[in-house]
C-alpha cells in the first residue's frame, strides 16, 4: 500500500532531505574556512572561490561527460584563489579582509565571464547514493537519495578535527594562528603556514562550488550561489572554530535553507519567500546572540584580523 | 667541551655591542657566567639588559661581539642555533600558546614533535617528566585558563623539558607572588647546586639576588660596569653599581592633611569578568581629598576588574560612583571634567597605543585642545613634540626621540612615559594599579615619591597593589579585596602586615 500524501509528515522529511542538500556547500565552505582562520587569516574571497567553482566544474563535466573531473578541477581552481590570497596576503601592509572582498569580486566576475557559454547545455549531474531500497513510499525513497558529497564533508569535518589534536600539522596550524610570535621564534614561517592554510582551504570551497552546479540546484547560472560564501563565516564563528561544529551547524543552516521549499512541497505557498529568508535571518541571530561587548569570544584563534 | 662532569653550561660575552638606529643600547659588555651557578644581571629599566640577553640567543644580531659556550666559541644567528647549543630563555612576556593545552604546549615545542602524535603515550611520558621535576602544571588545561604562576612554571618546565641547560630568565618573578617565586627560586637554585642547570636572571628585587644568587654581573646605560660574588657584597654596594652616584629620590615627607572631603565614592559596585561570571559584588569605598587608600589582595581577586571599571574599560552591572557628590561615568568626558587620571597594571596594553610614537601617547589626554588642536579638530603635530619634549625630560624618560614608536620603549620607560602624561596636569582622582611592576628601585623611589606629591597636594589616591610594602609604605588607610568583595578596612596606624595578611587569605 503506497501512500502518496503524507500531508504535514512530509515537512519533516523535506526538511531532512533538504538540510542534507542545503548543507553541503555550507559545509566545505565553513571547512575551508574553518582551516584558513585557524591558521590566523579570514579569507571573506571564498563567495567568489564558490562561484568559480561552480562555473569550471560544471564547464569541464560538460566538456569532458565526468562529473567527478569537474570538482576535481573546481578544487584545483579554488586552491589557486586561496593561493593568491594567502600570497597577496604576505605582502606588507595588506589587508586580508579587503583583499578577500576583492578575490570574491574577482572570483565572480570572471565566473559570470567564463561561464557565459555554459548556461543553456547540459552537463552530466553527480550521481546519489541510494539509501531508499528498501522503502516503497516514494516521497522517503526520494528523501533518502543522498548525495555522496556530504559524506566526504563528514569525513573530512572528522579527518581535520583529528589532525588539529593529534598531527604536528595541525598543532601548528593552531599555534601560527594564535600566536604568531611563538610559531616564529619556534622556527616556522608563519606565512607558510597560513599560504597552504589558504590553498587548502580554497580547494575545500571549490568543491563546494561544484556541488551546486553538479547536484543541487543542478545547472550553472549566475544566480546559483545566494551568499553561502559570506555566510559561512558567520557558521565558523557560531562552530566556534571547531570543524565537528562547523558540520552541525552547516545542517542547522540547511535546515534553515529547506524550510521553504519543504512547505512548498505540500502546497503551502504563503510566506514561500520569508521561510527562503531563513538562513539569512538566522545568520543575523547567531551574530547577535553570540557577540557581546562584555565576553569576549571564546575559542577565537588570537591572531585573527576579525577579532583582535 | 671533553672534560666535563657537569649537565650545565657556562657562557662568556665578549665585547657585546648592539646598535639600535642612533641608540647605542649595549656597549662593550663582556659578562661570565659559570656553568652550575645561578647569576643575577642588575641594571636600571632600559640599562640593556634584555637586549643583552636577546643578542645571546639569537633574537637580535649583535652589532659587534662575541658568544663562548663551554669554552668554544660559537656563532648564534638565531634561536634555533641557541637550541642547538642548549640555550633557553623566558622571556618578559608569555610565549605559550594559549588555545593549545599545556601537553600541547610542550610536545609541540620540541623540535623532533612526531607528525601524529600518540596522545597515550606522550602524556605518559610527560606525566614521568613532570614526576622528575621540582613543580606540576595540569597538563589537559588549555593554558589560557591557568593562573599566571602557573604559566611561569610551565614556561620554565618547558625549557627543561627541552633539555636546555642554560636558562635565561627575564624578571621571572614579576607577575608572581612572593611565594610562587620563592617556591621557583628555590627549586631551581637546587638544580643549579647539582649542576643540572645555569641560571642567569635579570631581576629588580635585591631580596631575590641576596636569597639565591651565587654572583651579580651590572650594567649601566649599555656598558657593563662589573660583577662579583652576592657574598662579597651588600646591597648598598650593587645598587652604587646600577646607578653610579645618582641621588636617589627623596621619600617625600607626608603633609597631613586637615580636609575630611569625601572625593572619590564608589556605592554598591557590581561587575562580571569575561566569561560573565561576577567578579566584583557590592564594592563600597570613600577616598578623601589628601588620602591614599590601597587596595590589597591576592591577583585575582577582583582587583583587575575593579580598575578596569574605574578607567571605563568594563561595565558596571550595577552601583554608582561619586565624585565630589556628582556621578560620574567613566568617559573622556566625565575624566576629563573630574580630573580623574590612572596608571593601569600592564601600562603597553591598558594605557598606550603601542605602535604609535611617545609623543603621540603622551598627547592622548591633550590632543584634542590647544595647543595641541585648534578649534578642536586641527592636530598642530609640533606644539605635540615640544610638549612631549618637556615631558620626556622632566620624567627622564629615556626614549631614541618622541616619534620612536612607544613599543619600542624598556617595560620601566613605558611606565614613566604613561606617568609623565597622567600626572603632569592638575590631579583630582588618581587611580593606580601596580605602578611599580617591572620597575628597578631607582625609579620606584621615584614613582613612589611622586604619588605622595599627588596625595600631599590634595588628589584622592586609590592605590591597587599586590606588593603588601608597597600598600604599607604609601596608604593612608587600607582595604583588602578578597573574592571580589571588600573584607577588611582599617587606618594604616591600627593595623599590621599580619592581620592584613590573614585578611587577603580569606579570613574575615
Ligand atoms: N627594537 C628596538 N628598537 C629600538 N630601540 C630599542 C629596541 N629594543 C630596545 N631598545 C632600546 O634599547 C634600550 C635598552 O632596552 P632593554 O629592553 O634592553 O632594557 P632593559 O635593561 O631590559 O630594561 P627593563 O628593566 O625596563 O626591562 C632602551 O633604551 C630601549 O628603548
Ligand atoms: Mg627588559
Amino acid at each position: 500500500m503506497a501512500v502518496t500524501e503524507l500531508g504535514w509528515t512530509g515537512v519533516p522529511l523535506a526538511m531532512f532531505a533538504g538540510a542534507i542538500r542545503v548543507s553541503t556547500p555550507f559545509l566545505f565552505v565553513s571547512l575551508g574556512e574553518c582551516l584558513t582562520e585557524k591558521s590566523g587569516r579570514v579569507n571573506l574571497g571564498l563567495e567568489g572561490t564558490l562561484v568559480f567553482g561552480a562555473m569550471s566544474a560544471y564547464a569541464i563535466a560538460y566538456l569532458t561527460g565526468s562529473p567527478w573531473l569537474g570538482v576535481l578541477v573546481a578544487g584545483i581552481a579554488g586552491s589557486c584563489f586561496g593561493a593568491i590570497h594567502g600570497f597577496i596576503s604576505k605582502l606588507p601592509k595588506v589587508n586580508d579582509v579587503a583583499l578577500g572582498i576583492a578575490l570574491m569580486m574577482f572570483g565572480t566576475g570572471s565566473a559570470f565571464f567564463l561561464g557565459k557559454s555554459f548556461i543553456q547545455p547540459q552537463a552530466p549531474h553527480l550521481p546519489s547514493i541510494d539509501f531508499g531500497f528498501w522503502t516503497s513510499i516514494p516521497q522517503l525513497k526520494v528523501a533518502l537519495q543522498i548525495n555522496p558529497l556530504f559524506f566526504v564533508g563528514l569525513a573530512i569535518a572528522i579527518a581535520m578535527s583529528w589532525m588539529f589534536r593529534t598531527t604536528r600539522i595541525g598543532l601548528i596550524v593552531r599555534m601560527t594562528g594564535d600566536s604568531s610570535a611563538t610559531a616564529l621564534a619556534m622556527g616556522y614561517s608563519v606565512d607558510r603556514v597560513r599560504l597552504l592554510a589558504t590553498t587548502v582551504g580554497g580547494f575545500l570551497a571549490g568543491v563546494g562550488g561544484s556541488f551546486l552546479s553538479l547536484y543541487y540546484p543542478g545547472a550553472w547560472n549566475e544566480g546559483l550561489s545566494s551568499g553561502q560564501g559570506l555566510m559561512a563565516v558567520a557558521l565558523v564563528i557560531f562552530a566556534r572554530w571547531s570543524p565537528m561544529m562547523c558540520f552541525w551547524a552547516a545542517l542547522l543552516f540547511g535546515a534553515a535553507g529547506a524550510i521553504g521549499p519543504a512547505l512548498q512541497s505540500i502546497g503551502i505557498s504563503q510566506g514561500y519567500h520569508f521561510f527562503n529568508a531563513a538562513p539569512y535571518i538566522l545568520t543575523l541571530v547567531i551574530m547577535i546572540v553570540s557577540i557581546s561587548p562584555k565576553r569576549s569570544l571564546r575559542g577565537a584563534p588570537g591572531e585573527l584580523s576579525i577579532t583582535r | 667541551m671533553t672534560d666535563k662532569t657537569m649537565p650545565a653550561v657556562g657562557l662568556e660575552t665578549v665585547g657585546m655591542t648592539k646598535i639600535f638606529g642612533s641608540l647605542v643600547a649595549l656597549e662593550d659588555a663582556s659578562i661570565r657566567v659559570a656553568p652550575g651557578t645561578m647569576h643575577a644581571l642588575l641594571g636600571e629599566n632600559g640599562a640593556g639588559k634584555s637586549t643583552l640577553v636577546k643578542c645571546i640567543m639569537g633574537f637580535y644580531q649583535p652589532t659587534r661581539g662575541k658568544i663562548i659556550v663551554d669554552g668554544v666559541e660559537e656563532i648564534v644567528r638565531n634561536p634555533r642555533d641557541a637550541m642547538k647549543l642548549k640555550l633557553g630563555m623566558v622571556y618578559q612576556h608569555f610565549t605559550l600558546v594559549p588555545s593549545l593545552t599545556a601537553a600541547e604546549n610542550l610536545v609541540i615545542s620540541r623540535p623532533d614533535c612526531p607528525s601524529i602524535v600518540n596522545w597515550t603515550a606522550e602524556l605518559a611520558n610527560l606525566e614521568a617528566f613532570l614526576d622528575r621535576m621540582p613543580f606540576k602544571v595540569p597538563l589537559r588545561t588549555p593554558v589560557s585558563s591557568l593562573s599566571a604562576g602557573e604559566k611561569q612554571k610551565l614556561e620554565i618546565l618547558k625549557q627543561l623539558y627541552l633539555d636546555r641547560r642554560f636558562l635565561i630568565l627575564d624578571e621571572p618573578t614579576s607577575v608572581l607572588t612572593p611565594g610562587e617565586a620563592d617556591e621557583i627560586l628555590g627549586l631551581l637554585r637546587d638544580m643549579t647546586r647539582a649542576g643540572e642547570l645555569t641560571i642567569l636572571m635579570i631581576t629588580h628585587k635585591f631580596r631575590e639576588v641576596n636569597a639565591y644568587c651565587d654572583e651579580v654581573s651590572v650594567l649601566r646605560r649599555g656598558k657593563y660596569v662589573g660583577s662579583g660574588k652576592v657574598s662579597d657584597l651588600t646591597t648598598d654596594e650593587m645598587a652604587h653599581m646600577m646607578i653610579g652616584d645618582t641621588k636617589l629620590r627623596e621619600r617625600s615627607a607626608r603633609v597631613e592633611q586637615g580636609a575630611d572631603r569625601t572625593v572619590l565614592e564608589l556605592s554598591a559596585l557590581f561587575a562580571s569578568d569575561d566569561e560573565g561570571l561576577p567578579a566584583i559584588a557590592s564594592v563600597d569605598l570613600k577616598v578623601k581629598a589628601g588620602e591614599i587608600v590601597g587596595i590589597a589582595g591576592v591577583s585575582g581577586n577582583g582587583q583587575s576588574e575593579l580598575v578596569e571599571v574605574l578607567s571605563g574599560q568594563r561595565d558596571l552591572d550595577d552601583g554608582r560612583i561619586f565624585i565630589n557628590g556628582q556621578p560620574f561615568e567613566p568617559t573622556r568626558q566625565h575624566m576629563d571634567k573630574f580630573k580623574v587620571f590612572g596608571l593601569p597594571e600592564e601600562p603597553l596594553k591598558n594605557a598606550t597605543a603601542p605602535r604609535l610614537s611617545v609623543a603621540e601617547n603622551m598627547a592622548m589626554r591633550s590632543f584634542d585642545k590647544p595647543p595641541i588642536s585648534q578649534n578642536g579638530w586641527w592636530l598642530s603635530p609640533r606644539p605635540m613634540k615640544a610638549k612631549a619634549r618637556e615631558l620626556i625630560a622632566q620624567y627622564r624618560v629615556k626614549t631614541p626621540g618622541p616619534d620612536t614608536p612607544i613599543q619600542n620603549l624598556s617595560g620601566g620607560n613605558v611606565q614613566r612615559a604613561v606617568l609623565a602624561r597622567e600626572l603632569s596636569g592638575d590631579v583630582e582622582v588618581l587611580i593606580v594599579a601596580n605602578p611599580c611592576f617591572g620597575l628597578d628601585f631607582a625609579s620606584v623611589a621615584d614613582i613612589r615619591a611622586q604619588i605622595i606629591e599627588q596625595r600631599n597636594s590634595g588628589a584622592a589616591v586609590l592605590l591597587v597593589s599586590e606588593d603588601l610594602d608597597e600598600i604599607l609604605e604609601l596608604s593612608d588607610r587600607v582595604a583588602v579585596m578578597s573574592e571580589g568583595h571588600i573584607t577588611y578596612v582599617s587606618p594604616i596606624g591600627e593595623t599590621d602586615r599580619n592581620t592584613i595578611g590573614h585578611a587577603m587569605a580569606g579570613g574575615h
